[in-house]
């Protein structure tokens, strides 16, 4: 079998499955239970650290 | 220590370059060379000037590295009016052929003059936008500093160089003639480069975030930086003639180039003016908005949805050629499926601001950033309807893929850009406020009108252009011949330059409104970190 061919026949069949998969995981996963608890709070993060960095390794001190 | 290193580097490099020059085979080469030299030459001193010198050590871990940030946003607004002057030019030009004067032939006429347009806006003033916005970004959502010190400057100068010798060289006539990939192989190299150093500057940082989670806008810049890195090097593989010259032989050739360079052409589309931009989107907008974003969860499925479809859609632009009728298909349909993930993240855009729309009245930045979501779904809405066989067999070739891809890039990548910048500006230089919200408003309108004036001419002119070229006799022959298209089209090539002209005129009101800020506008009270315990 040529390269062409052979790449050809991975890519319809094993590969196209794995990436469906991998989406469709991404999808359950970002549904998952207490998801939203953790979303509502990583969607304040532009909010958190305006002016200066983090001190080190603390959380933030206005939280 | 460092420093001598340095200094042996640059000057080999000047040295190099200027034996480059002297054995130059071609005009736009050894122009090249003379800038790389004088670049290199330039630094040399700049660095000799500060060597042995005392360095002050001062620990700059507790604050964001703004100055290069700054940087960027001054090189973003210039870039954009030198783009947009050369896009208003090249739209006369067309209109006048007279423009196209018989002294600069061969240097300044449309041939010349029409990649400096696309390449200047997209990657001189969208790609400082990005590079800025994207240092910025990441530096607050992971509440850490830029990782790797200077190299943040390095990036930004090293992009600088690679936009001042791919325009020189595409004037002097350097240029591999594959659509937003002009450049020759060493300014091919000179990005990559560049874009390694961008990519550890931007994972270093989010390695070091201080966040246990990395927000959403990182990772659309993240792709946009892998992706793109990826997209440049496959699109580029080319062997130089000879390494004192600029021309290079592509290794593909054929249906193969074509299509691979439709594959870095369309995504060129997707990651470097979507993704990347929607990083922005997903920053400004919640801070313009002071709301959260409307649905993380949609924001995750619509980062997945689009890097996982829009790879697959450039053989659209390859319909009716020697492309196999699968691949085009192939493109056609992922096009189709495109439009969702698209809409998601238009809706998600446009819905953070629920609760707050009455910020459209009072807040002209907010303004910007809603019409430049409402022109993203527009022109993402177009985008698949024109990726259809049936109806590119009528749009393809005319001036609607001109006005669609305007209406995408002054309304989405521009809009969001400028309320970027508009929010930025007060931020990076400390002043309370912008020097003016009315000429926001008047950039604002005149920006729309021009866009509207843009757009609805190029979808008259382009629908009447394939009508009149597919138009037959009762016999069969063609009625039109292709001069009585370009005549036919004047008016409306006279609308387009006009609409352009707002634009231009809109964002030069705003560098005037920008400077002023700085220059103008009161500083915010300085908050002392050291405030003693009361």
């Amino acid at each position: 079998m040529d390269t062409y061919s052979l790449l050809r026949e991975i890519a319809d069949s094993w590969v196209l499955l794995a990436m469906f998969a991998f989406f469709v995981g991404v999808v359950i996963f970002a549904f998952r239970p207490g998801a939203t608890k953790v979303y509502d709070d990583v969607a304040d993060i532009p909010f958190r650290h305006e002016d200066k960095p983090a001190q080190r390794g603390g959380r933030p001190e206005e939280a | 220590m460092v420093n001598y290193f340095k200094l042996i580097a640059l000057g080999l490099i000047a040295l190099f370059a200027l034996i480059a020059a002297n054995y130059a085979r071609d005009l736009a080469y050894l122009v090249n060379a003379v800038t790389v030299a004088l670049a290199a030459i330039a630094l040399f001193i700049w660095t000799l000037r500060r060597t042995d010198e005392p360095v002050p050590n001062v620990d700059l871990s507790g604050e964001y590295m703004d100055g290069v940030v700054r940087a960027g946003v001054i090189a973003t607004a210039l870039w954009g009016v030198v783009g947009f002057l050369v896009g208003v030019t090249i739209a006369f030009q067309l209109a006048f052929p007279q423009l196209n004067f018989e002294w600069a032939q061969g240097f300044l006429n449309f041939g010349k003059l029409r990649p400096l347009h696309t390449s200047a806006v997209i990657f001189a003033f969208g790609g400082n936008a990005l590079i800025a916005t994207s240092f910025y970004v990441v530096q607050r959502t992971s509440a850490a500093r830029l990782w790797g010190g200077n190299l943040a400057w390095f990036v930004f100068w090293g992009f600088q160089l690679v936009i001042v010798l791919a325009a020189t060289g595409y004037i002097l006539g350097a240029t591999q003639s594959k659509e937003y990939a002009e450049p020759e192989w060493y300014v091919d190299w000179w990005l990559t480069i560049v874009w390694v150093a961008y990519f550890a500057v931007f994972v270093g940082t989010i390695v070091k975030r201080k966040e246990p989670h990395i927000y959403v806008a990182n990772w659309f810049y993240l792709s946009f930086i892998i992706t793109v890195a990826m997209l440049h090097i496959v699109n580029n593989l080319s062997i130089p003639v000879s390494i004192f010259g600029s021309k290079s032989v592509q290794v593909f050739s054929g249906v193969q180039d074509a299509m691979t360079q439709w594959w870095y052409g369309h995504n060129a589309v997707g990651f470097f003016l979507t993704a990347g931009f929607l990083g922005m989107m997903y920053y400004f907008v919640p801070k313009q908005a002071e709301r959260p974003v409307f649905s993380y969860k949609l924001s995750i499925i619509h980062f997945w949805a689009l890097i996982f479809i829009y790879i697959w859609a450039g053989p659209h632009h390859l319909h009716y050629t020697a492309l196999p009728d699968w691949a085009s298909t192939l493109g056609m349909v992922f096009s189709i499926v495109l439009w969702m993930p698209s809409w998601g993240g238009m809706i998600n855009g446009l819905m953070t601001l629920s609760g707050a729309w009455d910020k459209l009245r009072t807040d002209p930045i907010i303004r910007m950033m809603v019409i430049s979501v409402g022109f993203y779904g527009m022109s993402t809405f177009e985008g698949p309807m024109m990726s259809i066989r049936a109806v590119n067999s009528l749009s393809h070739y005319t001036d609607w893929t001109i006005g669609h891809v305007h209406s995408g890039a002054l309304g989405w990548n521009g809009m969001i850009t400028f309320g970027a910048l508009y929010f930025l500006v007060p931020r990076l230089w400390n002043r309370e406020r912008l020097y003016s919200l009315s000429l926001v408003s008047w950039h604002f309108w005149l920006a729309t009108i021009g866009i509207i004036l843009y757009a609805a001419s190029m979808w008259v002119t382009g629908i009447m252009e394939g009508l009149m070229w597919r138009e037959v006799d009762a016999n069969g022959f063609l009625v039109n011949s292709f001069a009585d298209t370009v005549a036919a089209k004047f008016p409306m090539y006279v609308v387009r330059g006009l609409g352009g002209v707002l634009y231009l005129g809109g964002a030069i009101i705003m560098c005037y409104n920008l400077w002023m800020t700085v220059r103008r506008s009161p500083a915010v009270e300085a908050t002392n970190q050291m405030v003693p315990a009361e």
